[in-house]
């Protein structure tokens, strides 16, 4: 059952299309990955999915359980469940793990903060007490914000280049977090362009130049990827489309 | 009297069940001394005077106070000006913390005025903690200035902190010189609402050889609220080192000013600031809102973490 629904999304800045026309289903209790070369679109989709302010002037629609959530803020859909875990995680000077991940917990209290602190790694006395600032590495600060959205038991997240910045114990934390997830019933969405990342996933999109190249089981659309992304042949062609199609792919 | 008077003042500081009558301290009220108590290698000599008190307060060569020591400023009535003019002298090596509390919860038209003489000795450790009760009128008028200077391989560290109350207006002016390899940093948090008046400058003279400075200036504003901050950091000689960060949050109406001065006159060392003025950072809101939080909650956890 399709958890959200993209449809006919059409998204750009400044008369330049960065999505096109894409249409896709996400479905329940999967782990699903958006996976493209750079520039493809793929944080710009979670972005127009999260219902961040500098991209809510998109058309076509965004189904969550079958209802339109093209009129809700950010916050609103988080309180759906949705929520996005940035390739960058921001700092917040002064502000303590425990009050960044209570607050994602609605103020449930330490034993909660410990739980999540745990599942991504992270020795809850160690790090509970610490500022979520500079002082903390880039790995650190993605596994806090992995344990912030555990803390907030969400229904459908979004995770933008997951291993970016993170070392192989790290990685391999953030991917016990991934099934985690999808043991307690959430949908994932891997926004990648990593084959490691991919492989993690029980279904795939390739989306290229904001339109949808492929789709289906991961290690057909990896194969794909593989063998014909990596590097990208018609970056700058000036008919992505047709290039597309010359490589043997479907747009859709 | 004046035990129901220190519990009054402990009490508007919610100290009176853990304050500890054996540590260190002084307990003034506008300008009467109402209790004191010193240890061995501490001297405390306040003086009363008609409109607040004056107080040197000495820590002996080579002695270190391990507890911290209480400074309770309060006025409890509703108008008048204290002064409180402190000569403070840390001899050489010796080490002394301060834990300063002002208080003025029945304000209608308070001035607290502090005018401090500081000299930390040879690698003497100096610190200093203010925090300021202040009540919801924001009638009191705070102007602390202190003037410090650090001897060789002194270090010195003051924090102000008032984020309880009104601020009223306030008008810091701490001024550091700083000698041979010694260092000084120094935080002011504020947290100003409606017409409050918030002026903060702070500067570090690095005058002797690697001497060290970093001023932290952490300032959140709404309504009406008005903040202007001057930091200024000067280094003369080589292998100086400092840093100057202040990060000011503005909402609603509030204005908010930053006048960063950094000066080096020694191709040797080096000085550096950041500041960020404005709303809060874009993307630290996105990601408090994308786990439920509303802007206005999420807003407000970032300042807490700022003014923490």
């Amino acid at each position: 059952m399709a958890i959200l629904e993209v449809k006919d999304v059409s998204f750009e800045v400044n008369s330049t299309a960065i999505l096109n026309g894409l249409t896709m289903e996400f479905w329940q209790g999967y782990v699903h990955a958006v996976v493209g070369p750079n520039g493809a679109g793929k944080s710009t989709l979670a972005s127009v999915i999260m219902g961040l302010p500098d991209y809510r002037h998109h058309t076509g629609d965004i189904l969550f359980e079958g209802r339109s959530i093209k009129d809700l803020n950010v916050d609103g859909r988080a309180r759906l469940g949705i929520t996005l875990g940035w390739q960058e995680p921001a700092r917040y000077e002064g502000l303590k793990v425990s009050r960044f991940i209570q607050a994602a917990a609605g103020n449930k209290d330490r034993a909660e903060v410990d739980r999540v602190l745990e599942l991504v790694g992270l020795e809850p006395d160690r790090y509970r007490s610490r500022a979520l600032d500079k002082t903390l590495s880039g790995g650190e600060r993605k596994r806090i914000e992995l344990a912030s959205i555990l803390a907030m038991r969400p229904r459908l997240v979004m995770l933008d280049e997951p291993d970016s910045g993170v070392d192989i114990e790290a990685i391999e934390r953030i991917f016990s977090a991934i099934a985690h997830l999808k043991k307690e019933g959430a949908t994932v969405l891997l926004i990648t362009h990593s084959p490691r990342v991919l492989e993690k996933s029980d279904h795939a999109f390739l989306i290229c130049s904001g339109m949808l190249v492929d789709k289906g089981e991961t290690s057909k659309v990896l194969k794909y990827f593989s063998g014909k992304c990596l590097p990208c042949p018609h970056k700058n062609a000036p008919d992505i489309e047709a290039s597309v199609r010359q490589e043997g792919g479907d747009v859709r | 009297m004046s035990d129901e008077l220190v519990r009054e003042i402990l009490e508007s500081i919610n100290l009176h069940r853990g304050f500890d009558r054996d540590t260190p301290h002084v307990v003034i009220n506008a300008n009467k001394v109402l209790a004191s108590r010193v240890v061995e290698g501490l001297v405390i000599e306040p003086e009363e005077l008609p409109d607040g008190v004056r107080a040197r307060l000495r820590v002996k060569k080579g002695r270190k106070i391990a507890q911290p020591v209480h400074l309770c400023f309060g006025m409890l009535p509703s108008s008048g000006i204290q002064k409180i003019l402190l000569d403070v002298e840390i001899e050489d090596e010796a080490e002394v913390g301060f834990q300063a509390h002002c208080t003025f919860p029945n304000a209608v038209d308070v001035r607290h005025l502090m005018q401090a003489e500081i000299r930390v000795g040879r690698n003497a450790r100096y610190s200093y903690f203010e925090r300021h009760w202040h009540s919801d009128e924001g009638l009191v008028t705070v102007v602390p200035k202190a003037s410090i200077r650090l001897a060789e391989g002194a270090r010195f560290s003051t924090e102000f902190e008032l984020l309880k109350g009104r601020v009223g207006v306030i008008d810091i002016d701490y001024r550091t010189v700083c000698e041979a390899r010694s260092s000084a940093e120094m935080k002011a948090r504020i947290f100003g609402r409606l017409d409050d008046r918030i002026k903060v400058r702070e500067s570090a003279l690095l005058e002797g050889e690697a001497s060290r400075a970093v001023l932290t200036t952490h300032i959140a504003v709404r309504d009406d609220a008005l903040a202007e901050i001057h930091n200024e950091l000067v280094a003369t000689a080589p292998y100086c080192r400092g840093h100057v960060d202040c990060k000011e949050v503005i909402q609603d109406r509030g204005v908010a000013r930053a006048v960063p001065v950094v000066e080096v006159r020694h191709p040797k060392a080096h000085v550096t600031h950041e500041a960020a003025i404005g709303s809060v950072d874009s993307k630290q809101l996105q990601t408090l809102m994308a786990r439920g939080l509303s802007e206005d909650e999420a807003v407000e956890l970032i300042i807490e973490g700022l003014l923490s």
